[in-house]
């Protein structure tokens, strides 16, 4: 057992951090909510340290690296709350179009590597995980500006036969959605299935997927992670300088404990995201109950950290952070979003429960 | 990354369980640990896991071990869990006292009490709280003043909450060696034998009312200074070490906690027959407590192979001592949500015990011990978070 990071990956992260520092600073974040915008300059300065890219295969330009690789540098788009959609370009479509290799599939690889397009990943999951806040799943998030969408469609009028079809801009019309986090470009998409799009059909479309929901999972759990730790910093930060009774506030008890109430839960939610991140490279565990009880438990605990750090940053900052002005609701909203996609922390404490029950009475299912 | 088992760790795991299962007494038949005979029958199984070599494997072979690293170490207890073998006597000397004599200890100190801790002959009791000195640790006011033969140290004093003080044979501790020094200074970290003359032991009834801890009074108790472990003047140093490893890695490994929701899962699946609507309102109570066991078990392993890379759990531990508490109790409260009206019953007059019963009682003991819970959050804010003392 060697539960670490390589030199590689740690050093990656920290590069990726220095770069998020300098270029995806509150202020941008201001500018990306009044201009959402699916390809910055920072998308192509992404792409050009191989982040666009890191899951494309090294023939079509990227790194061919894996989700595992990804995951810290997940958390680091999270402690930005970058913008981009990293998840689902990187984490998400760039896989899932490296499986059906195609002459199509091959430009757009390149053009994902090369930061020169962004996906959208609409995920119609029968196990009920919204991605989007629809049930039906129709609002698709980072769709408003994106140049490629991975669409579900139901082939048959009972939904029960499924179709995978990979559709370029041009070939849809997207109607943008109001939301809490602008960045998040939601918006709905009006399309026909055609034959040229159709990627994968009946149980490959199925267990595709399956697969993305566990890696849009870990995915949006890495985020959290970045997300709390920005947030439990940013207030730790405020609690020393804030002078109340002529001391600083984070030398009371009250303040002391709820701040470190948060940093339990996000402590012990890391090992177990990476932990997720890498069963889902490790083939005797992908598709396998235990596997997806490892994903289940990276989101419900990246979720409840998150959402424990959003509540007690906020609380701690006091009437300050329920200021416009002040930084911190760039990151509480992020936050709250990403917390409910891909399945809540009660969805996924659902899914645990019935999968070790269906272990001890496998007859009752 | 990688956090599957190497050949030769699986292969550790099988001979550990093929020993254990060969030998471990049947899941809670030995009469509680802080009865007489209770304690005497745990003693005995120490001494049959120590004739083997299984009572202390990451130690050094000269002193009892199998000198195996901590991942071995952990994949023994999760199989020693896993077949409910019992208690861990011992426990005070082998997982808090002797990370400490490993780290301080004289070869004479080590050669004279390692290897009698690990057969179980000799007992160890803690003893640091005191009536005015609990939290505040540093409040201690038992003294140790030059014995006229300067050959050792006269003991005076008293010393509460000692965990298995009734039955010990020897007990570890801290003395004020310095009255005048700062008061995290002028300890000292003293072994002494419960039998001196000068000792007073009066047990304490606990929550359940079995003695499981005690009183000890000092009247001039004389200590060698053979017996002082480190430094004179060092023990808050040399104690810190100890609360370290109480908190951190080894005192509470994983495997308790993922064997007891392992459990805890059984009793749902059963009650979903027995009292659906019951187990429906336990339902995300128990996923929890599941996830909370589980998510301890990989933070454990990730802090183990930081340790083996050369890193040191630092205020980590505390973090580590807040979610072990909580999930015991978790685990606990969802079993006794799971039972209803029948959690109360203790299962006396000749019926099977109650073990989620007991294990709640003991469960609430652990936000309280080895430093509170709220001490814990303190140190989080602290040392992880950068906050100012109060």
């Amino acid at each position: 057992m060697r539960f670490a990071f390589t030199e590689q990956q740690t050093q990656f992260r920290d590069a990726l951090r220095q770069v998020l520092d300098k270029e995806c600073t509150p202020d941008d974040l201001r500018d990306a909510c009044n201009a959402p915008m699916a390809r910055s300059r920072r998308w192509a300065t992404l792409a050009e340290m191989g982040v666009a890219g890191l899951t494309v295969p090294e023939a079509h330009g990227g790194l061919g690296l894996h989700l595992l690789d990804l995951a810290p540098l997940l958390e680091e788009a999270g402690r930005a709350a970058l913008p981009e959609p990293l998840i689902e370009t990187t984490a998400l479509a760039a896989p899932l179009l490296a499986a059906f290799p195609s002459d199509r599939v091959t430009g757009w690889l390149e053009a994902i590597a090369g930061g020169q397009i962004t996906a959208a990943v609409a995920a119609i999951d029968e196990r009920g995980w919204m991605a989007a806040p629809t049930p039906d799943g129709s609002v698709v998030v980072a769709a408003d500006g994106a140049d490629l969408f991975i669409l579900p469609a139901a082939a048959d009028p009972d939904g029960r036969a499924l179709e995978l079809h990979a559709v370029p801009v041009a070939d849809v019309s997207v109607t943008s959605v109001a939301s809490l986090d602008p960045t998040r470009r939601l918006g709905t998409v009006g399309w026909e299935p055609s034959p040229t799009t159709l990627i994968a059909s009946g149980d490959q479309a199925r267990s595709t997927l399956g697969d993305l929901a566990e890696r849009a999972a870990v995915a949006t759990a890495a985020e959290l992670l970045g997300l709390a730790d920005r947030m439990i910093t940013m207030a730790a930060t405020y609690a020393k300088d804030r002078n109340q009774f002529g001391k600083p506030i984070g030398s009371f008890q009250a303040v002391k404990h709820l701040l470190a109430g948060a940093q339990v839960k996000l402590e012990f939610a890391r090992p177990a995201v990476y932990a997720a991140a890498w069963s889902l490279g490790d083939p005797e565990l992908v598709g396998s109950p235990q596997g997806a009880r490892s994903a289940s438990l990276a989101k419900a605990y990246a979720s409840d950290a998150a959402t424990e750090a959003a509540r007690v940053s906020l609380q701690v900052h006091g009437a300050i952070g329920y200021t416009w002005e002040c930084d911190l609701h760039l990151y509480l909203k992020r936050a709250w979003a990403l917390a409910e996609s891909w399945g809540s922390a009660a969805d996924h404490r659902r899914r645990i429960l019935s999968s070790l029950v269906d272990e001890v009475r496998p007859t009752q299912g | 990354m990688d956090l599957r088992f190497t050949p030769d760790q699986e292969a550790f795991r099988a001979e550990a369980r093929a020993w254990l299962s060969a030998h471990a007494p049947a899941a809670g038949s030995l009469p509680s640990l802080d009865t007489p005979d209770g304690f005497e029958a745990h003693r005995a199984w120490e001494q049959t896991m120590s004739a083997d070599r299984w009572s202390v494997v990451s130690w050094p072979e000269e002193y009892g071990g199998r000198g195996v690293g901590i991942l071995e170490w952990l994949i023994f207890e999760e199989e020693y869990w896993r077949i409910q073998a019992p208690t861990r006597v011992s426990q005070n000397g082998i997982f808090l006292l002797a990370p400490t004599m490993f780290e301080f200890g004289t070869d004479e100190q080590k050669t004279r009490f390692l290897p009698p801790m690990a057969s179980g002959e000799e007992i160890w009791c803690q003893g640091w709280s005191e009536p005015d000195a609990g939290s505040d640790l540093a409040g201690i006011r038992s003294r140790a003043q030059r014995a006229p033969g300067d050959d050792g140290w006269l003991l005076t004093g008293q010393k509460t909450w000692a965990s298995r003080g009734a039955y010990a044979e020897w007990c570890f501790g801290l003395f004020r060696t310095d009255p005048e020094a700062e008061r995290h200074r002028g300890l000292t970290y003293f072994l002494l034998a419960t039998d001196s003359p000068g000792v007073t032991v009066r047990p304490i009834p606990q929550i359940d009312g079995e003695p499981g801890f005690a009183e000890i009074f000092f009247e001039s108790v004389f200590v060698p200074d053979s017996q002082v472990l480190g430094d004179v003047g060092q023990g808050w140093s040399v104690a810190m070490a100890t609360a370290g490893s109480e908190r951190g890695l080894s005192l509470r490994s994983p495997a308790r906690y993922t064997e007891a929701a392992s459990r805890l899962v059984s009793l749902y699946a059963a009650q979903l027959d027995r009292a659906p609507d019951r187990a429906a309102r336990s339902a995300d109570a128990v996923a929890q407590a599941w996830m909370d066991a589980e998510a301890y078990r990989l933070n454990t392993y990730w802090t183990a192979c930081r340790v083996l890379a050369g890193g040191r759990v630092g205020p980590e531990a505390s973090a580590n001592k807040i979610h072990w508490s909580e999930t015991d109790l978790a685990i606990h409260r969802a079993a006794l949500g799971l039972l209803g009206p029948e959690a109360e019953l203790t299962g006396g007059g000749g019926a099977a015990g109650n073990p989620w019963l007991d294990g709640f009682l003991f469960a609430l003991a652990g936000p309280i011990y080895a430093g509170t819970n709220e001490i814990q959050r303190n140190v989080v804010a602290e040392r992880l978070l950068g906050l100012p003392r109060g």
